[in-house]
């Protein structure tokens, strides 16, 4: 998996608010979320001006707080494509993978790239070349597991080829 | 080498002898637990595995305590996705508007959860049960649905740090102050990918309404879970109550720990936590004059009984200030009878306080409670994000009742030795 985009760059501890404000948790509507993804964030502009395919970039713990799913679908149904950041907070990474929204930690991509970087980022290699700079990072790939959900197609197709063995 | 508490109660619901910290493995669940926001997405991906039925309808528990009693149209209408599935299902813990509660003050206080259980809960706060000596841990609305499905969830066994509360407490220092202390030690991501255990001289001598504000917000550090031995107090708590049988589980005095921190609780002074985040503690003494526009009593780190008792001490004869909105909402239909049956809803009214029924609306800017730009709350609850309470200029502190009771008093955060 190849994916290729421009950067908007977050600071540290971007929280689940940030991301979607629980004002508009009473809808689980995708298309509706997307609109309001980032509007609590240091870019309240994010959710008119995101392109499909960008990428966002954060420093440490993305995505502390709430269990709320609503956050990473919010950010996957704006179009991005990925997130990088140095690390990430442990509820956020199960429920990112779990959607299928791919996310890598990079402590050295977060620290290199700067917003509006053109990067690409190569999945099955854990490399991420700035093409903006003409730089390389590396990034920890997903252990086994994870590449088994994903390559499952997330964790419900996963669960549901179980449930049909079992049945 | 032993175990850890958390390795053992994995271990045994994974069905092997040992677990390490880092291996991957498959878990039995006692209780999975959905809310308001977080199970209609996990009740539509449930319908598309195409399975007919919940894993057991004993152990599913869904309820609706956000949005409720509903604010607005949608939220009724995601409120009724949970009446249907529970109706569907024939769910024994679904709690309707009445009897419903603050989940996590609800689950331990109808003995749904107990001591060694593994409980997911699409809701980051359900590490509150680790208070009870369980692995509880928050997940999203997929593992809800995939629990929901199977009566399994996948775990990488976490890390434990252990941390141990060595002294007496002071005056008004609670748990609530003994876990914004650590969270303003460690950093909101001190205990990431972790378990944190808390255990100690102090630990030993708190109730369990004041351990269950600990584990709440082992969350803010990042942590997995936030666990306490059990002991004579959970055990006292847990007796007449679980409606199953429960496992005590304790570390082995070898087990392996990725960090051992001691704190001195008798220099640790009732705590307040700063805009916007968990981690920008300070002690009470340090805190200078900061005016605020409304206080919160409630929620599922302060919401019970105790709490209200702490509050209503402090409140009694006096009133709050005039330019100041006080919103006491009891943690569960139990605890609103019980602080009625006591005379605390006198006390309150009389200071004129808003009594609520219970809901988790104001803690994150739902509803029944939101800040305008500009504004600023003192709140028993646990987080204090950038809008977290309404306008994303508005402010949020973090506190225990007794600072909240006095700083309603005064009009700006206050020591509660100042109204005593």
């Amino acid at each position: 998996m190849q994916l290729q985009g421009k950067t908007w760059k977050f600071g540290n501890d971007v929280d689940t608010d940030a991301i979607i404000p629980a004002r508009y948790l009473n809808t689980s509507d995708p298309a509706e979320l997307a609109k309001y993804c980032m509007e609590d964030s240091e870019k309240k502009d994010f959710s008119s001006q995101v392109k499909p395919g960008d990428i966002i970039v954060a420093g440490k713990n993305f995505g502390c707080g709430s269990s709320r799913e609503h956050a990473p679908i919010a950010i996957k149904a704006s179009g991005v494509s990925c997130v990088i950041a140095k690390s990430f907070a442990r509820i956020f990474y199960r429920n990112a993978i779990n959607i299928g929204l791919p996310i890598f930690e990079s402590p050295e991509a977060a620290e290199g790239i700067s917003e509006g970087d053109e990067i690409l980022v190569d999945a099955e290699k854990g490399k991420i070349t700035n093409l903006t700079k003409n730089e390389t990072y590396d990034a920890m790939p997903f252990p086994p597991f994870m590449q088994e959900l994903i390559a499952a197609g997330g964790l419900m197709k996963y669960v549901g080829k179980k449930v049909a063995k079992n049945a | 080498m032993g175990m850890t508490i958390t390795e053992k109660i994995l271990a045994a619901h994974a069905g092997v002898d040992k677990v390490e910290p880092g291996e991957l493995i498959n878990a039995k669940l006692d209780i999975v637990l959905g809310n308001d926001i977080t199970a209609p997405v996990a009740i539509k991906e449930f319908k598309k595995l195409g399975v007919e039925k919940v894993y057991d309808k004993e152990r599913v528990c869904l309820v609706p305590d956000h949005f409720t009693p509903n604010k607005d149209i949608k939220s009724a209408e995601q409120v009724k996705v949970l009446r249907d599935f529970a109706q569907e299902q024939d769910l024994t813990n679904y709690y309707e508007v009445g009897e419903m509660g603050v989940e996590h003050c609800l689950l331990p206080e109808k003995g749904i959860v107990g001591p060694g259980d593994v409980i997911i809960g699409a809701d980051s706060h359900t590490c509150t049960y680790g208070a009870l000596g369980a692995f509880a841990t928050g997940v999203g609305s997929t593992d809800l649905a995939a629990g929901m499905a199977t009566g399994e969830a996948w775990f990488k066994v976490p890390e434990s740090i252990k941390f141990v509360y060595n002294g007496k407490l002071q005056p008004y220092v609670g748990g609530k102050d003994l876990i914004l202390y650590t969270i303003g030690n460690i950093g909101v991501d001190g205990a990431r990918y972790m378990a944190m255990e808390f255990t100690g001289e102090a630990i030993e001598t708190l109730s369990m309404d004041n351990r269950f504000t600990m584990s709440n917000m082992a969350i803010e550090a990042g942590g997995k879970n936030g666990i306490i031995p059990p002991d004579e107090i959970t055990l006292k708590y847990v007796k007449g109550r679980a409606k199953r049988p429960w496992k005590v589980y304790q570390s082995d005095p070898d087990a392996k720990y990725a960090q051992v921190i001691e704190f001195d609780c008798s220099k640790i002074e009732p705590q307040v936590a700063f805009p916007h985040l968990p981690e920008n503690t300070k002690p009470i003494s340090e805190v200078g004059t900061v005016t605020i526009d409304q206080v919160v009593i409630g929620s599922c780190t302060n919401g019970r009984i105790e709490d209200l008792r702490i509050a209503a001490a402090l409140l009694k004869g006096k009133k709050v200030h005039k330019y100041l909105r006080l919103l006491v909402i009891p943690g569960t239909q139990a605890i609103y009878r019980q602080a009625m049956q006591e005379g605390l809803f006198d006390i309150f009214l009389d200071a004129g306080a808003a009594v609520s029924t219970p809901t988790c609306g104001p803690c994150l800017g739902g509803h029944m409670g939101i800040l305008a730009k500009g504004e600023r709350a003192l709140a028993t609850t646990n987080r204090n994000f950038v809008g977290r309470m309404g306008h994303p200029e508005s402010e949020v502190y973090l506190c225990n009742p007794a600072v909240a009771a006095a700083s309603a008093v005064l009009g700006r955060i206050a020591d509660p030795r100042e109204v005593k």
